[in-house]
C-alpha cells in the first residue's frame, strides 16, 4: 500500500500542476480560446465524468447522462427568469439547487428500473431513457418554450459568459475539480469498494450479503448527480436551452468523449472533452471539402470516424493508448521477466483496466 | 407481488377508460386503433430484424435506424431518376406498380448487404465483445446520419405509392387508408409467417435456434456458423430496409428517423425480450396501441394531456422492467 501510494505521487503532482496551469490560463490563451474550448471542455468533461464513474467503477455504461442533465437544465431554467419558459423568478441559486434536486431524483428512478439489468442491456435502456427524455421536451412545449427557453438568467457571480467569460471559466473549473476529487475519494469509500466488488462479479458480492441492485442503484443516482451540475453549467455557458441540445447526437457525443478519452480512466473524461471541443471547433475551419462526403459542416462525420478508429484500435480510448506505451517502456527498462505475465495497467492499485468488457 | 397487482389494476384502469371514450365516438376509437395497429406493424418490420441479429448474435445493432433511413432514401432517390416520378404534380409522373416496387425490392436488397459487409468488416472480429460491438455500429450510425443530411439534405421527402392502387378501404364503419392498413399491415403478416416458418421448419431456421442457444456447440457440430452469422445478418438489415422503404411510403423519409425508429426498436425489444420473434410481435402491438391511444385518449373533461403521451411509452417500458427486467420473453444471455 505504501509503495503504491509513493508510486502514485507523481500522478498527483502532475495533476496540481495541470490544475495550476488551468487557473492561470486566462492569462495565457484569448477569451475566444477560453470560452470556446477549455470552458466548453470543463463542463462536457463533468458530463463524461458521470459517464465514466459509472462505467469505471460500477460496470455500467450508461447513455441516460444527457437526459439527466437535460432535466436539471430545463428544471433550472424554467425556474429562473427567462424567455420561453414559465420564467417563475426564482434566486438562481435556489434553483440551481432545485434543478439538481430534481435531476438525481430522477436519476434514483431511473436508477431503480435500469439497475436490474447489466451490459447491453443497461445500455439499451438508458439510451431508451435519454431518447424518451427529449421527446418529452420536445412535445410539451410549455415547459421548453418554443424552440427552447433562450436568456436563461445566471447567477450574479456568473453574470453573462459572453462580455466576461472569466467567472463562468473558474466556476466549471472548481466544479471539475471537485467533481475529480469527490469521485476519486467515493471510490475509496465502503460503498465506492462494494461499487468496484459489484462491477467484477455481481454474483459473489450478492452471496456476500450486499444488496447488489440498491448499490447500482445509488451508483446512478451520484452520476445523475454529477451529470446535473453538467446540464447546470451547459446552460450558464450557452444561456439557454433547447430540445435540440439534448438530442440523440448530444447523447452520443457525450458517449464519443467518454470513449475518446478512456472509458475506465477518470482523467479521461476531460482529455476527451478537450479533444472533442478542438475539433469542433477547428474541423470547421480547415477541413478541405472532398466532394460531399468531407467539408467544414461535416464535423459528425470526422467525430465519428475518431469514434469508430478509437473503439477498433484502443477500448481504453486516448488514456489507455498512453498506459499501453508507457507500460511498454517500463517493461523493457525492467527487463521482461518481472511483469512478463502482468496486463499493462494493474500496478497501481485503483486503476480501473478491464479492456476485455468492451 | 404488490407491483403486479398494481399494475394489474393500473391496466384495467386504463382499459376501463379507452371502453368508456370508445363509447363516445366509436368511429374515432376504430381509426385510433387501426393507426396504433398498422404502426404496430412498421414497428414489428424494424424491430423483427434487430431482434434476429441480437438473438443469435448477440449483437445490438445501434445503427439498424440507419439502415431503415438510408433504404428510404435510397428507394426515393432511385424513384426520382429511374422512373421520374415525385410528388410534384406538375413536373413529376406518379407512381406505378413497377416504379414502387422495383426501388424497394433494389433498396432492400442494397440494404441486406450494407449490413453483411458491416458485419463482415467491423463486427466479426469483435465477435463476443458485445458492449464493444454496440459501440462499433453506433459510430457508423454517426457517419451514416451526417452523410445522409450531406448527400440528401433536411427536406422531408416521401416515396409515392402506386397511384393504380385505391386510397382507402371501409373497415369497421370507417374508410382507412389502403396503403397503411392492407399494403403494411399485410406485409407484416406475411415477414412474420414467413420468419416463423423458417425459424420453426427449415434446416436453416434449426441452425439459427441451435446457434441462439448455444454457439460453440454447433460449429462443433460443422455448421459454418459465420456464414449462418452473415446470413442472419442479411436478413435483419433487409428487414430494417423493407421496413424503411415502407416507413418512407407510409409516413416520410427524413432526417431523425434513423434516431426514431432505433428507440422503437429498442422499446419493443425491450417490452418483448430481446432475440424473441414473438416477443417483437407483441412489443410492436404495445408500443403501437398505447403510442396511438395516448395521442388522442390522454384529455380528461377539458384538461388535454396530449403532449405528456410520450410519458406513457415510457411508463410501458417501466412497467414491463418492473415486473420482467428482462422482457415478456426474454432469457438471460
Amino acid at each position: 500500500m505504501a509503495a503504491s501510494r509513493r508510486a502514485r505521487l507523481p500522478q498527483w503532482i502532475a495533476l496540481g500542476v495541470l490544475v495550476l496551469f488551468l487557473a492561470g490560463a486566462p492569462s495565457v490563451f484569448d477569451s475566444f480560446t477560453l470560452s470556446q474550448i477549455l470552458t466548453k471542455a470543463l463542463w462536457l468533461g463533468i458530463a463524461a465524468a458521470s459517464l465514466i464513474f459509472l462505467s469505471s467503477y460500477g460496470g455500467m455504461i450508461s447513455l441516460g447522462q444527457t437526459g439527466i442533465y437535460a432535466v436539471a437544465g430545463f428544471t433550472m431554467a424554467n425556474l429562473v427568469h427567462a424567455a420561453g419558459g414559465r420564467n417563475l423568478g426564482w434566486d438562481p441559486l435556489a434553483a440551481t439547487a432545485a434543478g439538481i434536486a430534481v435531476a438525481t431524483l430522477f436519476g434514483l428512478l431511473c436508477g431503480a428500473i435500469a439497475a436490474r439489468s447489466y451490459g447491453i442491456y443497461f445500455l439499451m435502456i438508458t439510451l431508451a431513457i435519454s431518447v424518451i427524455v427529449f421527446y418529452f421536451f420536445a412535445q410539451v412545449t410549455t415547459l421548453s418554450g418554443y424552440g427552447g427557453i433562450r436568456s436563461v438568467t445566471p447567477p450574479s457571480v456568473i453574470g453573462n459568459p459572453v462580455v466576461n467569460p472569466l467567472p463562468l471559466y473558474y466556476t466549471a473549473l472548481v466544479a471539475s475539480v471537485l467533481v475529480y476529487a469527490g469521485i476519486r475519494y467515493l471510490a475509496r469509500t465502503p460503498f465506492g469498494l462494494a461499487l468496484q466488488g459489484i462491477r467484477d462479479d455481481p454474483a459473489r458480492m450478492q452471496a456476500l450479503g450486499f444488496n447488489v441492485t440498491l448499490h447500482r442503484t445509488f451508483a446512478f443516482g451520484v452520476g445523475a448527480f454529477i451529470a446535473s451540475i453538467a446540464g447546470i453549467l451547459s446552460v450558464w455557458y450557452t444561456t439557454q436551452i433547447s430540445p435540440g441540445g439534448i438530442n440523440v447526437a448530444q447523447t452520443i457525443n457525450v458517449l464519443v468523449i467518454a470513449v475518446i478519452g478512456g472509458l475506465y480512466r477518470l482523467e479521461g473524461a476531460w482529455i476527451g472533452a478537450v479533444v472533442f471541443s478542438t475539433i469542433d471547433n477547428y474541423s470547421r475551419l480547415w477541413m478541405p471539402n472532398v466532394g460531399d462526403w468531407l467539408g467544414p459542416d461535416r464535423f459528425e462525420t470526422v467525430i465519428g470516424l475518431i469514434f469508430l478508429v478509437i473503439v477498433l484500435a484502443s477500448p481504453g480510448g486516448l488514456v489507455g493508448i498512453w498506459e499501453s506505451v508507457w507500460a511498454r517502456r517500463n517493461r523493457a527498462r525492467r527487463g521482461p521477466t518481472e511483469s512478463s505475465g502482468m496486463p499493462a495497467a494493474v500496478a497501481d492499485d485503483d486503476v480501473v483496466d478491464h479492456p476485455e468488457a468492451v | 407481488m404488490a407491483p403486479r397487482i398494481l399494475l394489474g389494476l393500473l391496466g384495467l384502469v386504463v382499459v376501463a377508460w379507452i371502453a368508456y371514450k370508445a363509447g363516445q365516438n366509436t368511429r374515432l376509437f376504430w381509426v385510433v386503433t387501426l393507426n396504433g395497429i398498422t404502426l404496430a406493424a412498421l414497428f414489428f418490420v424494424v424491430a423483427a430484424g434487430f431482434t434476429l441479429i441480437f438473438g443469435l448474435m448477440r449483437v445490438v445493432n445501434m445503427a439498424h435506424g440507419s439502415l431503415y433511413l438510408l433504404a428510404g432514401y435510397i428507394a426515393f432517390t432511385l424513384q426520382a431518376n429511374w422512373y421520374g416520378v415525385s410528388s410534384n404534380l406538375l413536373s413529376g409522373k406518379p407512381a406505378t406498380v413497377t416504379s414502387w416496387l422495383v426501388p424497394l425490392v433494389v433498396a432492400t436488397v442494397v440494404i441486406g448487404l450494407v449490413g453483411v459487409l458491416m458485419q463482415q468488416v467491423f463486427l466479426r472480429w469483435n465477435q463476443g465483445q458485445d458492449l464493444r460491438q454496440a459501440l462499433i455500429t453506433i459510430a457508423i450510425s454517426v457517419i451514416l446520419a451526417d452523410q445522409m443530411v450531406a448527400h440528401f439534405g433536411g427536406i422531408a421527402e416521401s416515396i409515392q405509392a402506386p397511384a393504380s392502387w385505391p386510397d382507402s378501404v371501409t373497415i369497421f364503419g370507417v374508410r382507412y387508408g389502403f396503403f397503411r392498413l392492407v399494403v403494411v399491415g399485410g406485409a407484416a403478416l406475411l415477414i412474420g409467417a414467413l420468419l416463423f416458418l423458417v425459424i420453426k421448419r427449415t434446416r436453416f431456421g434449426m441452425i439459427i435456434r441451435a446457434g441462439v442457444d448455444d454457439r460453440s456447440m454447433v460449429s462443433a457440430l460443422g455448421v459454418n456458423i459465420q456464414v449462418v452469422f452473415a446470413g442472419a445478418f442479411f436478413i435483419g438489415a433487409l428487414l430494417a430496409g423493407l421496413a424503411g422503404v415502407l416507413g418512407g411510403t407510409m409516413l416520410a423519409v427524413q432526417p431523425g428517423n434513423d434516431s426514431a425508429f432505433l428507440l422503437d426498436s429498442l422499446i419493443v425489444v425491450i417490452i418483448g425480450g430481446m432475440g424473441s420473434l414473438g416477443g417483437a410481435a407483441i412489443g410492436s402491438l404495445a408500443l403501437g396501441l398505447v403510442s396511438s391511444y395516448s395521442n388522442v385518449y390522454l384529455t380528461f373533461g377539458t384538461t388535454d394531456l396530449t403532449n405528456y403521451s410520450i410519458l406513457l411509452t415510457f411508463i410501458l417500458v417501466v412497467a414491463m422492467l418492473a415486473v420482467r427486467p428482462l422482457g415478456l420473453f426474454g432469457r438471460p444471455a
